[in-house]
């Protein structure tokens, strides 16, 4: 099954739970069986069943529930304030693989899956743009945005602890 | 800084062009904020990839989906799986030609500053910092300059002649170039640990290019990458190349 990993990790980051992801997968699957016939050949696969899985998750109740709570372009305007530990430095001195997955846990869910593309599948700008059915630049302006947003989470959990 | 700043998120994903790749690479070698910068981002980086690979599916669930994919009609599981196979092989040798191209782009970057180097030296009127015809002169001048030993081929007889040596430096990685004339032309033989240029091809043959109007060949043996560069005919690089091969086993 290609691609049978990658999909149930992204599936449990987008319903933060594994009974609900292992339904997602499925659901993907049989999609995609059913609807092979309209995955164009030299397209992206990956891209291609990435959006399947997505889109069946944004019409599931988390799914909704989830994107119902977030303005999606929101600018993240706030600016962290300097200090002499960052979010990296924290996270290499302690690796703080726990502190990470919460903070990514925490992130909405358009920073989290942009996120999550772009460095743990390691999509480039152009098949993350056909996975989540968005312009180029909106890639780039998001992705920066959430890399934004999961710092100041780190931060703000760094000055807690 | 400001102006790099927004574009070093981008340079780390592997997004731009070649020749924005080249002009940042060039400025984080003089710019130490840049740098310092670029070094957070990408531990950044791999501290969320490796956050981010967190969930793993049981076997049995593996099972459980193969085997529902199983039950379906044979005739739509063999239309899905067999060009979905062929996707993931498309993609796989897409994948392997990208890694193909940067390894290309990587060797022409190299060549370019090794052709650098090399002209520097012939411009230079002091073109090194060790003069001796004998290489067990210009050998021990070397020992505790570069982190790593070499032999220098035997000469007599030949119609090539060492000049002397200098220390050269590619990647920020010290190495050892050594000068040689042959028939009057200059050639500048370098030699840098295999570590050093770790994002080159290995080659045990010798490989052969030419680029900027110089003709090179290029090969790794003993963990050390040497490359022969100079202006004149390939065959009379190999000659080089062939003395150095017979030294290093030596």
């Amino acid at each position: 099954m290609p691609l049978f990993d990658q999909l149930y990790n992204f599936a449990c980051w987008l319903t933060q739970d594994r009974t609900e992801a292992e339904d997602l997968v499925q659901e993907t699957y049989a999609k995609a069986l059913r609807g092979f016939s309209s995955f164009q050949s030299g397209t992206n696969f990956r891209a291609w069943i990435y959006r399947i899985l997505r889109n069946t998750f944004l019409t599931s109740r988390t799914g909704l529930k989830a994107t119902a709570m977030i303005p999606l372009d929101a600018e993240d305007a706030d600016e962290l304030p300097a200090g002499p530990e960052t979010p990296e430095t924290v996270m290499i001195s302690n690796s703080e693989q726990q502190l990470v997955q919460e903070a990514l846990e925490t992130l909405p869910v358009h920073f989290r899956e942009i996120l999550l593309l772009c460095e743990a599948e390691e999509m480039s700008y152009q098949e993350i743009s056909e996975a989540l059915s968005i312009p180029i630049g909106t890639v780039m302006s998001r992705i920066s945005r959430a890399r934004k947003a999961l710092r100041k989470i780190l931060q703000q959990k760094l000055v807690r602890a | 800084m400001d102006k790099w700043t927004g574009q070093i998120e981008t340079y780390l994903d592997g997004e731009l062009s070649a020749g924005e790749m080249k002009e940042i690479d060039a400025h984080l070698r003089v710019c130490p904020a840049c740098t310092a910068d670029a070094l957070k981002q990408v531990q950044f980086k791999r501290a969320l990839q490796s956050a981010g690979r967190r969930y793993t599916p049981s076997a049995d669930f593996r099972e459980k989906v193969r085997q529902s994919i199983a039950a379906r009609p044979r005739r739509s599981a063999v239309w899905f799986w067999l060009p979905a196979t062929a996707v993931v092989l498309v993609l796989f040798v897409g994948t392997v030609t990208l890694s193909i191209k940067d390894q290309r782009l990587a060797l022409q970057n190299t060549y370019s500053e090794l052709a650098d180097l090399h002209v520097t030296a012939l411009a230079s009127p002091n073109p090194v910092d060790v003069v001796s015809s004998d290489r067990h002169t210009v050998k021990p001048w070397f020992e505790g300059k570069i982190p790593f030993a070499f032999n220098l081929p035997e000469l007599q007889n030949s119609e090539i002649s060492l000049v002397g040596g200098r220390i050269a430096y590619l990647g920020q990685s010290p190495g050892a170039e050594l000068i040689y004339l042959i028939r009057k032309h200059q050639v500048s033989v370098f030699i840098f640990q295999e570590r050093a240029v770790g994002h080159l091809p290995k080659s045990d043959s010798t490989l052969q290019r030419q680029q900027e109007t110089f003709n090179f060949c290029s090969w790794t043996q003993n963990g050390l990458h040497y490359f022969v560069i100079g202006g004149m005919a390939a065959d009379d690089l190999s000659k080089i190349a062939d003395l150095f091969r017979n030294a290093g086993r030596s």
